[in-house]
Order: C-alpha cells, then structure tokens, then sequence
C-alpha cells in the first residue's frame, strides 16, 4: 500500500506521518510536495500537522490553495481515504472537504498533553479496526483546535454519524477536564459525508510506540491498512 | 580626529579602544568602519572582559569534536552521529519586548544549531524572573510586570519553538527579586548530524561566492549587540526598535533548505546572522580561514529601501544565513532555495589577504582586516575584587531553629513558585513533535532517543543564583552537579557541557571577582564529573538602575543513554513514584559537617528564603567525588532496571523532593491514583535537627523507588561504590507521611490536598490582565 503524506511549506509532522505509516505501518510512505497535482498513485493521503505557511491569515487558510489541494480534492470526491491531523484537519475544513471550522482554544493558549478519545463510528477507513466506544489514548498538541459548526450542521453530523472522535475521561464518559480546547459537543473529529475524509485535532502519529508514551495512535493505521488491503482483495476477486 | 567622544561613546567605544582601531588600522576609521568596530568589539561579541578567564575551563575530552568559539560545540554520540548544542542569553532583548525577545532567542540557538548541519531535536530553556506577588519589597507594579514579562517569554518561546517544529524538553524557571530589572532567558538547543557531515562556519576557498539566503535585510534589531552589552535605565523602553521581530515559518524554511543545499555538497562553509547579522557572520567566517571576504551590498536582499550601508550591516533581521558555495556550483544551492521559496544572493567573494571589504553604491565604504575585528580585538585584564559578602554568616537572631511547625513549612514551600509544579510553563510547548521524547518536561531531565540508533540523549539545565550571591564558586560547582545529577537519573552517563554566564556589571571589580570565582568552579565541577565545557555565551551588564542580578551561570549537560538490549517500549525511570508497596531509598548523604555549619548550610535555602525570609552563610554542601559516583550508581541501577524511579533532592531538600515524587504524575495523568509513601528519617535530637532532615540542600542525593525485593540490591551497589543508602520507608496509596526519629509525625497530608496547593500555584500568582497583555 501506498501512504502519501502532503509537504507543505511549515508542515511540521510529516516526518512523523512518514515514520509512523511507513517505518511502523510497514507501508510505503511518500512525501507529496505541495506545489504538484501529482499523487503519485497513493493509496490514501495523509495532510500532517505543523503550521502551513505560518499559519498566516488563518490557520490552513492559505494552503487551501495549494496545487496539491486540487488533486486532493477530486481524489476524496473519488471516495479515496483523506486524513487530516491537526493543521491539516484545519486545512480540510478550510477547503470545504468537511464542515465547520477551528478557533482559538477557549484557554487560550497552545495546549499540548495526553487526551482521550473514544472511537464513536468505526465504519470510516481510519477506525475500521476500531471497536466502538474504544478509548484511544493520543496526544493533543495545538492552539487552535476549539470546534465550531452552525447548528442545523452539527444535527446533521450528529444525525448522520460524523463525529468520529470525541474527548472523553479515561473510562470513556464524558469528564470536566476531557476537552482540551473548548471544542463543541467534545467534538475532537469529523467525517465527510462519504466518510472517506476524516479529520482530527490529536496526533496518532505521536502515539505509536509505547516507548513514547502510547501506542493506540496505530489503531488509526491499522485500520486504513486493513481497509485498504480489503479493496485490494475486493479488486483482485472482481 | 573625524568623530567626537560622544559619536565614539554611542558605538559602545571607548578612546582607548577608538586609538586601538587607528593602530590596527594604520588611519582613522569612516563612519561605517566605526560602526563595524562598535559592534565587533561589543562585550556580546568579542567576550573581551571574559575571554580571558574562560582559558580556564576545561574543553577537551574524547568525545568532544568541537569546542568553543564555533557556532555551537559538537560531540560524538556513538554509531557515527553527532550532537551539536548550545545555551545562548537573550536576557536583554527579552526584558525590552518580551515575546519577541524571547522567540528571537530560541530563533538564533536554532540557527547555531542547523547552522552546522544539525537538525535541531530538542529545545529548553532556564529563565528566571522577579517575584510575581507583591510584597517583600516588590510594589504591586513590580510584580504585575513580572507576571507580564513571564507570559510574553513563555508565549514567545512557545510560539517560536512549537512552529518550528522541536521538541521543548523544559528546563527551569525561578523567581528571586535580583530579576526584577533583569529576567534572564537563556534558550538552549540540540541537535543531530552524522559525524562526518557537520559544516563549520568558514570562508574557505579563494574565489568562491558568499551567498545570502533566508530573510531580507531590514532595520530591525540595529545594534542589538550593543543594547546587551550596557545596563539598563529609564529610558530602555525607548530600546524596542533594536529588538528583532522572529519568523518562526520562515526559519523552518530555512532550516529546511539549508540541510537540502548541505546535502548537495556544494556548501563550503555556512554561518548564522545573529547579533551584528552581516557584520558578524563575514569576518568571523574570514577570521577563522585567514581569508577576506568581499561584499557589495547593493546585492543584498533588502525590505526596505534607502537603507545605509550601516543600517545594513548592522541590521539584526532574523532568519538569515551566509554561506560559501564551491564556484561552480551555485546553481545548486540556488534550486534548494528557490524550491522552499527563499532568497538567495550572491553577495561577494573570498578573497585572499584577510580583508573585510564592503562596497556600497558601486564604492568602497568600509576595508578592515577581518583578524581586527576578530582575533585582535580587546581583552581586559579587569580590576577583579573578592566578591562582596552579600549576607551574615550567621541567622538572624531568633531565626534559627525556625519557630513553625515543619508541616507548616512544608506547606508553604509546596506554594512556593521556585518548587511549584511548572506545567502551567510547559503545557505551552510542543513537547513531542519529531516523535523521539522519551521523557517529556516535569521529571527534571529531557530525553531523545535517536531514530535508527540504539542511542538517547538526555539533557537538562540547572542554575543557582541564590548559592551564588553567597558563593559564587561553590554556587557553580552545584549548579553543575546538579544538571548533571539530573542527566544521571535517567541512566545516562553525562557527557558534556554548555553555559551561559549571566552577570551584572564587568567593570565593577567585584562582579569581576564573581564573575572569576564562577568560572573557577564550573571548571573544578566540570573537570571532577567529566564534562567538558563546549561552548555557551556570556551575558554581562545584566543591571537596571545600578542593580545587578545575582551572578547565575546556567549550565546544561549533555548525557548518552544506551538503549541496546533494551525491550520495546523500554523507558528510563520516571520522577514519580509507580506503585503502593515499593521500597522508597535515600542514595548519598551530605558530607559530614560540624554542628555550626549544618546551620550555617540551610542559610541559601528555600526554606530560609521563601518560608523564613531571610539568607545567611553558605551554599549546601557538595563532595564532587562521591556525585561522580552517585552518577556511576545510578547508570548501573537503571542499567541493571532495578529501578521504578528516580528524583534528585534539591531545592526544598528532601522533602520537597518526596513530594514530587509523590505528586508528578498526576499532574500528567490527572485521573491516575495517586502514590505517597510512609517514612521515617532518623534525625537526632538535636534541636533543629529535623529541619536539617527535612529542608537542606546538600548536593550529591537521590531518591530512588524499587521493588521491595530489589532493596538489597540497590544497598549493595551502593555499597560497592562507597555511598550511603537509607532505606526511608514504603510507598502507599494517596498519603504522604514522614516521620522523625521515634515515630514523631512531621508531615502527615493527604496528596489530594498536597497537588491543590502544588500544581496550582504559579497561575494563581498570574493575573488574567498579564494573559491578556500578550
């Protein structure tokens, strides 16, 4: 399988998007430069974390615009798998391939700690190997992750099973320190209406090794393997 | 004579010097020239009250590379890397335009670091500022500027550091009124090349193009250099222009571009602009080659227009860089740049014969020997007097032994902000970015592992300006010990040594004296525990209105973990305790002292600071020979795994210390159980002999945690290598209780109450309006 990680000018994790899909997911991981539409036959694109183009103007709001991003675009509405962490889940709702939008953390400051998620939907590639309601221990590491969406939206993502994250206490309930940055519903990631994009404020690229702390971030990979590799076996049967 | 005393006096120069210039010169300067020495011959640039002194710090050892006087040190780590590090002040700026000043700090250690090939891996800073509660002689407007100050550094260091993309392993923070004036930022940064393709800062090669890449110039931070070589008075509010103004996306674009044009093998030599940008950079690259260097301004990138040649040579605009390319091969290192979007110039030539030639407007506005600027710039033997006695020797009458109750002190130090816990700092950091944090801030050391290798590096900061304003040579030699007990406790073996010397005033004979006797015991520490020194900064005139701060060399050591052997998901030992019913150990012991002294040692402690209000006599105690064993313990413990976790006892003393060790992990994991323990510490019957127990800070000690079946063992080693081993007590669930001898309860509190008062003190001393200010 083939993991295509988009480098924009500041990304910062995708090192780490590379090293965890590739050394650790035993998947071919690639970098993709921003300034080509050339996808170079990735199975699944990764937008990692960092600060694209200093996150000026907004964050993820000049790399919208990337070439990349067109190719980005039409590779998602091919019902292709598209994960967006932290930057670049800012980058996805900027450009329209999810909804809502990410403010100022309510504390203000740029927070970085362990979190809790719990898995709400495990049918999207990145939690198929999920069970649901499972409790992932990952890291959280931004200051600008405060959930937002117009009412009738989040009725929507409610009603049609989009949330895929929420922050949650260890035991998976909801607790009053569970939510790192103010997000709306706890809301700490969301799915396109194909399901196909997902994006997430917290890094699973930073919990993949239990040396570092965690190691539930590769339920993350692992499910995008094992999604990927049933197509394949779909394809190779058809 | 073309200039006035006056016009002389505003380049920082004095008349002995200007006549010194006119030697070396053969004529008198021009404008630009002058300007050019001012800033060359600044203290911050040529050192030249303390280059003397250094001489005596040992930087020489097997793994030692690169020691000072490049752009950061360098030491061979094992399996072909590198480590390339350094800690650099930024004191001044940072107290002028705090957020600003203190991400333009962490920008230029960076640049040190990338500057040689490295990729930084690993960032912390030591900081220290003035109290941030009213009171004690601190006006409630003091204090409010303390708290503003803190929030513009923290959030500058932050925002520079998390863009960037490095991890922030920590470091310290303190609070003494000797700051007020003078908060010290000192940013240090660490990084990894493989050892055969480290670049130096050096214009070799006659005929080959100087390249300017990265920012455009403009009239940002024009004599920096100078503003941090001068005290402070009313009027440094108007010094805000010469502070920088950082880019943190840009600086990664550079670091980025620069490792991709190194890797070309096209780039002969590179150089960060720091402090005095162009200047700086040409000469000290034609200094160290013995070559000249030919710059036409007119080529350079600027962002302003009708810039002087003085402007632009003075300007400190960040994110810059200016390298040496093999002729021939320019085109190389230009399709790196232009790929990360990034100016790229060439901007003269190495020449032969030494010269520093600068044109401007299509003539030559400034020739000097670029060995003027460098090597033959001054030294001063300065008047040095015996540091001044700052406080008794002796307690204040009725002061000792205190009249609260230990458990009251205790209580009061958990709220003290220098023991505080300090996520309300770190929580700000990006600590884990790169994905190689084997141990994240709050434990006292930092730990990287190195990706690909068997290897990890840990690191930590220590600085003790209280020790030293009592003994400034006692106070270093702990400080040291310190970062490098810190180090130890993680299992690695310290390997080397940064330092930032923060000092006030050169020219008064007994900051010299301190500054001296500083200097001497850093080398006796560096030397006993086997660290040489690498290279590091000085930061003199640290003094507002005539107010000096207290001497404060921080000192960062560098230490190398094997991970061979080790089973996946392996990590060092923690700070905090891990599980009710292990067996909780003291390793080391204060040297023996007569009873006088004993007394005389709690003078510079937190207790006697923060609970007594008051300091006398001396720093604790410190035997250099038995902290090198302690350390050589330690490798062994957690090399043999025989332990769960590992504390040092420091500021607070033992107390303080079993208290973060009891406390720690749930200010990480807040819905973990907390772990205490129960123990007994046989203090005598000697009045005040619990206090001795409980709160001094004699060096050389440690907390371990271990399987209660590991106690022997843990005693035996201990034993083989001559050093005391107390068994204190046990762990157990959500109390700590110490006891003195014959039971007598002297703390018994429950942790929940503890970690209310402990992880919340420093914001409560924070007010919304300090948040909001930046």
């Amino acid at each position: 399988m083939k993991i295509g990680v988009v480098v924009f000018p500041g990304s910062n994790c995708d090192h780490d998007a590379l090293y965890a899909a590739g050394v650790l997911a035993g998947q071919q991981a690639v970098p993709l430069w921003h300034e080509s539409e050339d996808l170079e036959g990735a199975d699944a694109v990764i937008l990692p974390g960092g600060f694209s183009y200093g996150d000026y103007l907004r964050t993820g709001a000049i790399a919208r615009f990337s070439p990349v991003m067109s190719a980005v675009r039409r590779f998602a509405a091919a019902g292709r798998p598209v994960l967006g962490i932290c930057n670049g889940f800012q980058i996805l709702c900027e450009s329209g391939l999810l909804p809502g939008a990410l403010l100022r953390n309510a504390g203000l400051h740029f927070v970085c700690r362990p979190v809790y998620l719990r898995v709400e939907a495990t049918d999207t590639p990145f939690t198929a190997a999920c069970r649901a309601g499972q409790v992932l221990r990952i890291p959280v590491a931004h200051g600008d992750g405060n959930y937002v969406v117009d009412p009738p939206t989040l009725d929507r993502l409610r009603r049609e099973r989009r949330v895929i994250f929420r922050y949650c206490g260890r035991d998976g309930r909801p607790a009053p320190d569970a939510n790192p940055n103010g997000a709306l519903d706890d809301i700490a990631g969301v799915a396109s209406e194909g399901r196909n994009v997902v994006g997430l404020m917290p890094h699973p690229e930073r919990a993949v090794e239990a040396a570092l702390g965690s190691d539930d971030g590769l339920a993350i990979f692992r499910s995008l393997v094992q999604t990927l590799a049933a197509e394949t076996a779909l394809t190779v049967a058809g | 004579m073309p200039f006035s005393a006056a016009q002389i006096a505003r380049q920082g120069l004095t008349l002995a010097e200007y006549q010194r210039i006119c030697d070396l010169l053969g004529r008198e300067p021009n404008a630009v020239e002058l300007a050019i020495f001012g800033v060359m011959w600044s203290e911050h640039c040529s050192y030249k009250s303390s280059r003397v002194h250094l001489k005596g710090l040992p930087t020489e050892g097997p793994r030692v590379l690169q020691g000072p006087g490049e752009n950061a040190g360098v030491i061979d780590i094992g399996e072909g890397w590198a480590a390339i590090f350094k800690i650099e002040s930024h004191n001044h700026p940072s107290f002028v335009e705090p957020f600003q000043g203190a991400a333009t700090g962490v920008g230029g250690i960076l640049r040190d670091v990338f500057t040689m090939g490295a990729r930084p891996i690993a960032i912390m800073d030591s900081l220290r500022f003035g109290p941030l509660a009213p009171g004690k002689g601190v006006s409630e407007t003091v204090a409010a500027r303390n708290q503003a100050l803190l929030e513009g550094v923290v959030e500058g260091i932050a925002h520079y550091g998390n863009c960037f993309g490095v991890a922030n392993l920590g470091g310290e923070a303190e609070f003494d009124p000797c700051y007020s004036g003078n908060p010290l930022v000192n940013a240090f940064a660490l990084g990894i090349a493989r050892r055969d393709a480290i670049f130096y800062g050096r214009a070799s090669g006659v005929g080959n193009p100087v390249i300017y890449v990265g920012a455009k110039t403009g009239r940002d931070g024009i004599h920096g250099a100078t503003m941090a070589s001068e005290e402070f008075s009313e009027a440094s509010e108007s010094k805000r222009p010469n502070v920088q103004v950082g880019d943190p996306f840009l600086e990664k674009l550079l670091l980025e571009a620069c490792l991709e044009a190194m890797a070309t093998g096209a780039v002969v030599g590179i150089q960060d602009m720091g402090a005095a940008g162009l200047t700086s950079s040409s000469c000290e690259m034609g200094g160290r080659s013995g070559t000249g260097v030919d710059l036409d301004l007119d080529r350079v990138p600027q962002r302003e227009t009708g810039m002087t040649a003085e402007e632009m040579m003075l300007s400190e605009s960040q994110e810059r860089m200016l390298l040496v390319a093999e002729r021939g091969r320019e085109d190389e290192v230009f399709a790196v740049f232009r790929k990360w979007g990034l100016d790229a110039a060439i901007v003269g030539e190495v020449t032969a014969g030494g010269m520093l030639r600068v044109r401007h407007g299509g003539r030559v506005v400034a020739e000097i020997p670029n060995a003027a600027l460098t090597h033959e710039a001054p030294r001063y033997q300065r008047p040095v007097a015996a540091p001044p006695s700052l406080a008794p020797l002796d307690p204040p009458p009725g002061a000792w032994p205190p009249a609260v109750s230990c458990a009251a002190a205790f209580e009061r130090l958990l709220a003290s902000p220098n023991l505080a816990a300090k996520r309300y700092i770190y929580a700000r950091y990006d600590t884990m970015v790169r994905t190689n944090t084997l141990v994240a801030p709050g434990a006292g050391a930092g730990v990287v592992r190195i990706k690909g290798t068997d290897q990890a590096l840990a690191m930590a900061l220590a600085g003790r300006g209280r020790y030293c304003r009592l003994a400034p040579r006692e106070g270093a030699r702990l400080a040291v010990a310190e970062a490098a007990r810190q180090v130890a406790l993680t299992g690695a073996r310290p390997v080397a040594a940064t330092n930032c010397l923060n000092f006030g005033n050169p020219e008064k004979p007994e900051v010299m004296g301190q500054l001296v006797e500083a200097i001497a015991g850093l080398g006796e520490a560096c030397r006993a525990l086997g660290t040489p020194i690498t290279g590091g900064n000085v930061s003199l005139y640290n003094e507002t209105l005539g107010r000096g701060i207290d001497p404060t060399p921080v000192v960062g050591i560098v230490g190398i973990l094997s991970l061979a052997g080790r089973v996946c998901g392996w990590r060092p030992p923690a700070g905090h305790f891990r599980a009710p019913g292990e067996a909780v150990l003291l390793l080391g012991a204060a040297p023996p002292l007569p009873p006088e002294e004993e007394v005389r040692r709690m003078g510079a402690t937190e207790l006697a600071d923060a609970v007594l209000g008051a300091v006398w006599g001396l720093p604790p105690a410190l035997d250099l020979e038995r902290e090198r064993a302690l350390h050589e313990l330690l490798a062994e413990l957690v090399g043999r795994d025989l332990i769960f976790s590992a504390r040092q006892v420091g500021l607070g003393g033992l107390a303080l210390s079993l208290a973060k060790c009891a406390l720690a992990r749930s200010v990480e994991e807040p819905e973990t159980p907390f772990v205490g323990a129960r123990l007994v510490l046989p203090s005598g019957a000697a009045p005040g002999s619990d206090w001795l127990e409980l709160f001094a800070e004699h060096g050389g000690r440690v907390v371990v945690s271990c399987a209660l079946a590991s106690a022997a063992a843990v005693e035996e080693l201990a034993a083989a290598r001559g050093l005391p081993c107390r068994r204190l007590g046990e762990t157990i669930p959500e109390r700590l209780e110490i006891a003195g001898a014959g039971g007598r309860v002297l703390i018994s509190m429950p942790l929940a109450q503890m970690a209310e008062i402990w992880e919340h003190a420093l914001e409560r001393q924070v007010s919304a309006e300090a948040v909001a200010y930046v």
